[in-house]
């Protein structure tokens, strides 16, 4: 079953777990930051801030994928300077993937952490603050603590969203087997050429696999509800 | 100059903030001694609450104090206990302990004297009101702050969670070397814990002094009508099993009051409220009340209302009553007559 047509069913998804893994990682570091500004300024740019971070929800992924590809090609802004570091181009390879899944997948980490931040008790911060602690210092050991189900939210968001992620993935990514191949576009190459059981066995794949991982979240979540 | 909470000049702490908003401005100056617990008294809006949030460093006021929050070294007990929900309680209050470099204060003596022992290895969510409200205030001792500001730490508490948590407080104000900022609007409880008093309108202090002093002042409009009364210290001497009273002794007399207080404790803190005092020209033989003292009127005010209020002199101390002008009128009181006060009842801090 491994080997189908001359061609791995579980690489593709393999690459898919790596890249929302890389992904979520790279989004919980970036996400934080911009959550935690958006939960705790008056600023007058907080609507504007907030818009711009949303805006993936609503484009199409063909909008995102075509401004992405434009910034990230060879001639673009951030892809000509990755090309004068690296050597390599960003598009058509696994960091532009990254990149790309970062930035679609973003509203998807700052929400859940956003809100989060917000129903913290203000005063319970206050608290810390008077009882020795900075502002950094009170972050670190009593808001990430007190927020670990947003953070978690926040994982799972990520990570699934950029699993079934498509779009974007085919515009920026295309489809080189091992680099930017992840199964969502393996599923569609399939397809394609008509390989249906192919197609239904990486379909099925994905299926289950989805349903374990959101189950495990909505399992571990209840236990932590009814603690 | 702004040299805020923390600062202490010879005996006294300079509080000097102010604050502008829409419709309320706060503008304070005032100086509180550096021992003892200050009680500062007003009612809701007064401002309070802000002047406390000033001084911790929580409100952008105008004072020149940059020092931000967690450098002021002020411990503030929320009226709502603010503990960390993922922290037990022994970590809720060693946090600040170990952010703070000058700890001098006994950790087990603060867990003894605020009887947490066994509640040290629960998380907050198992605590009852008055429980975390005591761990709130075990974690702030323990920083060693210079200053301690309690903002209601009561006004959340049912009368049974309250009466639990009072002698705990009584006893801080015994044992503590820190100055202390207590809010409340409740007489009852300044009068009870406090030392100096601070009376604060509309965004600013109106009066300030020795508790005792202040309480007997007739001028003031916040401490006239129900909250008018005073305090005297009395030692408890005697306890008359069969009718289950116990006789204090003052500088004017003597006083009995329901209930078994220790004889062998000094002297202790009795609170009388001018509505519950009233004034008889001839001693009153066929009265159904106990305390009876002899007293000379000090002074007389009257306002525009219906009532008067009565400074009388009973050994060294003095009594507030309240009565009605048409009594002043008809019995023909002044200042230095010779009366009888009837005291119906005596609050007692155990």
């Amino acid at each position: 079953m491994d080997e189908l047509f001359g061609m791995s069913i579980f690489a593709p998804l393999l690459l898919s777990i790596q890249l929302a893994f890389v992904t979520t990682v790279v989004l919980i570091l970036v996400a934080t930051p911009i959550a935690w500004w958006l939960s705790q300024t008056p600023s007058r740019f907080k609507p504007v801030t907030q818009a711009v971070v949303a805006m993936p929800i609503v484009l199409p992924p063909t909008v995102i994928g075509f401004y992405l590809l434009i910034l990230l090609g060879p001639n673009g802004a951030i892809g000509s300077w990755w090309v004068q570091i690296t050597g390599n181009a960003l598009t058509f390879s696994f960091s532009g993937l990254v990149i790309a899944s970062c930035v679609y997948s973003l509203p998807f980490a700052v929400q859940p952490l956003q809100s989060a931040f917000e129903s913290l008790p203000r005063q319970t911060l206050e608290f810390a603050w008077t009882q020795g602690a900075s502002k950094l210092d009170a972050f670190f050991a009593i808001a990430v603590p007190m927020s670990v189900r947003g953070f978690v939210g926040a994982a799972v968001l990520a990570f699934a969203h950029t699993l079934g992620e498509f779009g974007v993935v085919l515009m920026v990514g295309g489809n080189i087997p091992g680099e930017t191949r992840v199964i969502s576009i393996a599923i569609y190459d399939q397809v394609e050429t008509l390989n249906y059981g192919a197609a239904h066995q990486m379909s099925l794949l994905l299926l289950v696999f989805a349903f374990v991982v959101l189950f495990g979240m909505f399992v571990i979540n209840k236990r932590w509800s009814t603690r | 100059m702004t040299r805020t909470a923390g600062i202490a000049t010879a005996a006294t702490l300079t509080l000097k903030h102010a604050l502008r908003r829409r419709n309320f401005q706060l503008s304070v100056d005032v100086q509180i001694p550096t021992t003892g617990i200050t009680g500062l008294f007003g009612e809701s809006g007064s401002g309070k609450t802000t002047l406390l949030r000033c001084i911790a460093g929580l409100e952008a006021d105008l004072s020149h104090d940059s020092r931000p929050v967690h450098k002021r070294g002020v411990g503030y007990v929320f009226q709502e206990p603010q503990l960390f929900p993922h922290l037990d309680v022994r970590r809720n209050i060693e946090f600040g302990l170990r952010r703070s470099s000058a700890a001098k204060v006994d950790q087990h003596q603060v867990v003894e004297m605020l009887g947490l022992g066994d509640l040290l290895d629960r998380k907050p969510d198992g605590l009852s009101g008055g429980e975390a409200q005591r761990v709130a205030i075990a974690a702030v001792l323990l920083r060693s702050p210079h200053l301690v500001l309690m903002d209601e730490p009561l006004a959340s508490l049912d009368q049974r969670r309250k009466d639990e948590l009072l002698p705990y407080l009584d006893r801080l104000h015994d044992a503590l070397s820190v100055p202390m900022i207590y809010v409340s609007h409740s007489i009852d409880e300044v009068s009870r814990l406090c030392d100096h008093l601070l009376l604060i309108d509309d965004g600013r202090i109106v009066a300030s002094g020795e508790l005792h002093e202040m309480l007997s002042r007739l001028d003031l409009r916040m401490l006239s009508g129900s909250n008018a009364g005073s305090v005297i210290e009395a030692k408890p001497w005697r306890y008359d099993r069969d009718y289950d009273l116990t006789q204090f002794n003052f500088s004017g007399g003597e006083l009995s009051v329901p209930g078994l207080y220790d004889t062998s404790a000094g002297s202790v803190r009795l609170r009388i409220a001018a509505q519950d005092v009233s004034i008889c020209l001839s001693r009153p033989d066929d009265t159904s009340i106990l305390n009876v003292l002899v007293a000379e009127i000090d002074d007389i005010q009257t306002s525009g209302t219906s009532s008067a209020l009565v400074r009388l002199v009973a050994g060294t101390d003095y009594l507030l009553a309240l009565v009605t002008r048409r009594s002043i009128a008809h019995l023909d009181l002044k200042k230095g007559d010779q009366v009888f006060a009837q005291v119906k009842s005596v609050i007692v801090k155990r």
